[in-house]
């Protein structure tokens, strides 16, 4: 059976060059209790996940109508992990993403329209129809992409963070990655990198529990994932990727540190995808009951039995919630099925920047 | 310009100076790579840097070329100007992820909203007996890449010059330094600054034949040259400098003049820069030739040890005249 996600906890490895910023007790445990968060803020959360959840569902059927073609990698099951660490970030932060990444730029507000249109191919995507599912980008929120090198966006958060430091600059850095890019040298030499340089990163791995096929103990002799990390010197614990909260939480605490001085820090999501890994993964490797165990955590479901339970969400909420999602994802569909083409002559475009000369 | 006073330098203090006149201008500028700190670089090109401008500039870094190199293409993204130093150019295969899937890529992936104005640095090239791990030619592979643009500066002002023009350009900009070239002395203009990157040059005027070449066989290319007008063959040497974009108006506008030519090149002969210079001219200039293109590359071995085998791997003088001797025959 599956390893089930455990309490937070400092990671027991000492920072190898701890110095005097690190705040004292890093760990989420160790932030004060702040009370119950507004059950409004609650439900902001939630409607994101939802947002997430049916844009996803509505590029499944848009893909089975052969509406839009390339890969395109699901994250429904693992909205809690893309809300609950944004929740944590300021607009000034910057975030380095996956190609399982829709929810990502779906939070960071990168506008649906453009990133339907993105999936589309249109010349109103957020990359120009030049990047598709697996490479959106918007520069202007501080979303660097959409990285389709298992490992490769860690080098270039490194690279934004270390800008960051040299400038002064108290802003965080994000970085997404999951469990399979711990296999790759990219990820020893980043957090060797960062924390040698006591750079302002936010090593965010969501692990699923799976690199595509193969299950995180078939891939890692030490599959826990936190202590790994813990062993270059930064604080890591790992967080319940599947409640909102508890990721918000930890992200929280996490990047308040990181933004402070304290160096990198790393969490560990425990998440699960509940779809294949890509459209064209018949998921052989996994047991259907597997899926099922991991459903009866359903982000959404459990965030949504919570506010209920305490009174702050009624069926003409939910209603409401899921109406205005709706509307939305209609209409970017509408807008990219309406949308232009980038013209064939600009094939070439945007390999060389415009020069004066 | 003052004109007349010059100094008399090498190669490796013509880079040395490029870059503290780089780090001077502009502060978003910095070095960083494998022991261009304490060590003084593993060629001593940044000898002294450290304790010019201080360890936040002169960053010396773990044995990461991944890590290190996307560190410079985010910190460029973020608005800094890296320089950053890759010993060889085959250590440079372990970031080549960082230097194709990210650096020559992020501005098109993106739609144009990125650009990645970073350059990297390393040595190129055989003759110093370092065997078959630190030897090899593969500016020619890079030259292959849609993204990033290709120099390789085989004289003192080159050397002196291309750094800060490239560290203008809003593009990743790879610099080939031919391992050989970092003793070679010479003068320079007191006031020598930046130099174009963008075209070849005519290093020796010719009429009879073309000879095409670059980086590290430039200084072998111009000692044929010198042999062969001692036997009445007037060479005319171009030396490409930029590899990627290439300027085939250059070489294309000898060619009709001399109706010959010859690459030379280092790189193995298979798919390699000399084998699309070679197209370029049959593709624009098939009727000016009077005669097959000619080629002398490297032996295609991995680069052996021992010093007359090595010799035997290369371009050399000898194999550049009997190549030149085929096509004015």
């Amino acid at each position: 059976m599956t390893r089930q996600p455990v309490a937070p906890r400092r990671s027991s490895a000492p920072r190898a060059r701890a110095k005097s910023a690190t705040p004292a007790g890093a760990g989420p445990q160790a932030v004060a209790h702040v009370g119950d968060p507004e059950p409004a803020h609650l439900r902001d959360l939630l409607g994101q996940m939802v947002l997430i959840r049916r844009f996803e569902e509505k590029c499944v059927e848009l893909y089975s109508a052969g509406e839009i073609r390339g890969f395109v990698h699901l994250y429904i099951g693992e909205e809690a992990v893309a809300v609950g660490v944004n929740a944590a970030l300021t607009p000034e932060d910057s975030i380095v993403s996956t190609y399982r990444e829709h929810g990502h730029a779906l939070v960071r507000g990168v506008p649906m329209d453009s990133v339907m249109a993105e999936m589309y191919g249109r010349a109103t995507g957020c990359s120009g129809g030049r990047g598709g599912s697996m490479h959106l980008f918007d520069v202007s929120r501080r979303f660097y992409g959409g990285n389709a090198i298992v490992g490769g966006g860690l080098p270039v958060a490194v690279g934004l963070a270390l800008a960051d430091r040299m400038r002064g600059d108290p802003r965080v850095t994000a970085c997404f990655f999951g469990d399979g890019a711990v296999a790759e040298g990219e990820f020893h030499e980043c957090l060797n990198l960062a924390a040698m340089w006591d750079l302002p990163v936010l090593f965010c791995c969501e692990n699923n529990r799976y690199a595509m096929g193969t299950s995180v103990e078939h891939e890692q002799v030490q599959p826990d994932l936190a202590l790994r990390a813990g062993s270059y010197g930064m604080p890591a614990w790992p967080v319940d990727g599947m409640d909102v909260l508890a990721v918000e939480k930890a992200a929280g605490h996490a990047a308040e540190a990181v933004r402070s001085g304290g160096g990198p820090h790393f969490l560990e999501l425990q998440t699960y995808r509940f779809r294949a890994h890509s459209m064209y993964d018949p998921e052989l490797y996994r047991d259907k009951a597997e899926v099922e165990h991991w459903k009866e955590r359903d982000p959404i479901t459990m965030l949504a039995g919570r506010l209920r339970a305490a009174g702050e969400l009624s069926d003409d909420d939910l209603a409401s919630i899921e109406g205005k999602v709706a509307a939305r994802i209609d209409a970017s569909v509408t807008a990219a099925r309406a949308a232009p083409v980038e013209p064939v002559e600009d094939l070439t475009r945007y390999v060389y920047s415009p020069r004066s000369s | 310009m003052s004109g007349n006073d010059t100094v008399k330098t090498t190669y490796r203090e013509a880079m040395r100076a490029a870059i503290r006149d780089a780090m001077q201008r502009d502060d978003r500028v910095f070095l960083m790579g494998e022991d261009v700190g304490a060590y003084g670089g593993c060629f001593a090109v940044s000898l002294g840097l450290l304790a010019e401008f201080g360890p936040e500039r002169i960053r010396d870094t773990p044995l990461s070329e991944s890590a290190f190199v996307g560190a410079g293409i985010g910190a460029a993204l973020a608005g800094m100007r890296p320089i950053v130093e890759i010993m060889t150019v085959n250590f440079s295969l372990l970031a080549l992820d960082q230097i194709l899937n990210n650096a020559a890529t992020l501005q098109h992936m993106s739609g144009g909203q990125l650009n990645v104005p970073l350059v990297i640095r390393m040595t190129t090239g055989a003759g110093r007996q370092l065997a078959a791990q630190h030897s090899h030619s593969l500016e020619g592979w890079y030259a292959h890449i849609p993204g990033i643009r290709v120099l390789a500066p085989a004289t003192l002002e080159d050397a002196r010059g291309m750094l800060w023009t490239a560290l203008e350009d809003p593009d990743p900009v790879l610099i080939f330094e031919h391992g050989s070239l970092y003793n070679m002395q010479g003068t320079l203009a007191a006031d020598a600054g930046a130099v174009d990157i963008s075209s070849a040059v005519i290093r020796r005027p010719g009429a009879d034949v073309t000879v095409i070449t670059y980086g590290g066989t430039l200084g072998k290319t111009l000692s044929a040259a010198e042999e062969l007008a001692a036997g009445g063959i007037e060479a005319e040497v171009i030396d490409l400098r930029t590899l990627r974009p290439l300027d085939d108006a250059t070489f294309l506008a000898s060619i009709a003049r001399t109706h010959r030519a010859v690459i030379v090149d280092e790189g193995w002969r298979s798919g390699s820069l000399a084998a699309e210079v070679s197209a370029r001219i049959m593709e624009q200039a098939f009727f000016e030739l009077d005669a097959p293109v000619e080629r002398v590359c490297s032996a295609e071995v991995p680069m052996p040890y021992a010093r007359h085998l090595e010799e035997a791997a290369l371009p050399q003088p000898e194999r550049i005249i009997a190549a030149v001797h085929r096509v004015v025959g």
